[in-house]
């Protein structure tokens, strides 16, 4: 396992993302605001950044049909594979549409944001990190609980 | 409008795409922020990896405040709570739903996947509904 290539690997990614949100304005809230206002103003910006994105990336993932592996580091993709779509999948974009519609920040720019040493910005990532924390919490709970229903349901 | 100014966005894009590309065919990870954020800070899954690339962002974000700080301005003014409740929202949404701008948006739309496509739907939806009534109903201050 090539851990040295596997985190420059990671680094250089964070860096590369972090140049990209900044040239494409996605640091700027406003911005991100005005794509969303459809109704006063349309501010296009986002739905660039997107294409730009998906174009790339999409060549990534049309690369990686040819390959058994990664390139520098581990034997296998972790990349998702779940299919359904169900009340989680959509409750939680319901849930994130809303707090990204109010202040323009996504965990990307808010991550790089952190920054500037705004404390507004540090205010609402350490809320996001809480808001994660608080529900890895919670389904571990709800599986401990499951567990405990099973191993009764096998008394019984 | 002016069409050159979708340049900057769509070059800027271009370079998440790539980041993303590095990301996946280097290590074979998904460059979903929420996700990367989640597992350190749930101390679920504190891989090496995951440290690197949060390293990366927010140590370019440092560079970039000092060097060109007016890439950060824009900011929208919100109340402590505002900022809070908002934060909560998208730290268990992005939780709940797998995913956020990067790893849905990104990410799960370069991959074809419907999951993702149903994620960006939605949550592009909800904040055009969001931005709407705080600008309507709130004059835009929440």
């Amino acid at each position: 396992m090539n851990r040295v290539g596997e985190n420059l690997a990671a680094l250089a990614a964070g860096v590369v993302f972090a140049i990209g949100l900044a040239l494409s304005g996605m640091t700027q809230p406003a911005k991100v605001e005005g794509f969303l206002d459809v109704f006063g103003g349309w501010d296009p910006a986002l739905a660039a950044v997107m294409g730009g994105a998906i174009a790339v990336h999409s060549l990534a993932y049309l690369a990686r049909r040819g390959w058994s592996a990664p390139l520098v580091a581990g034997t296998v993709w972790h990349v998702p594979l779940r299919k359904q779509i169900d009340a989680r999948l959509v409750g939680g974009a319901v849930l994130f549409g809303i707090g990204w519609g109010v202040t323009g920040y996504c965990p990307g720019p808010a991550v790089m944001s952190l920054g500037t040493g705004s404390s507004d910005v540090a205010l609402f990532v350490a809320s996001m990190a809480a808001g994660m924390f608080l529900y890895a919490r919670f389904e571990r709970w709800l599986a401990s609980r499951q567990h405990a229903v099973v191993a009764q349901a096998g008394r019984a | 409008m002016d069409p050159s100014t979708l340049l900057m966005p769509a070059l800027g894009g271009a370079l998440i795409g790539l980041a993303a590309s590095i990301l996946l065919l280097a290590d074979g990870r998904v460059a979903g922020i929420s996700g990367i954020v989640a597992g350190v800070v749930s101390g679920e899954h504190p891989e090496g990896w995951r440290f690197s690339f949060l390293a990366g962002l927010l140590g370019t974000g440092i560079v970039v405040a000092q060097l060109w700080p007016a890439l950060f301005v824009n900011a929208i003014p919100r109340s402590p709570g505002a900022l809070v409740a908002t934060g909560l929202l998208v730290g268990i949404g992005t939780r709940l739903g797998n995913g956020c701008t990067a790893g849905h948006g990104v990410c799960g739309l370069s991959r074809g996947s419907t999951r993702s496509l149903v994620a960006v739907l939605v949550f592009i939806g909800t904040g055009v509904i969001t931005a709407t009534i705080v600008r309507t109903q709130f004059g835009g201050a929440v």
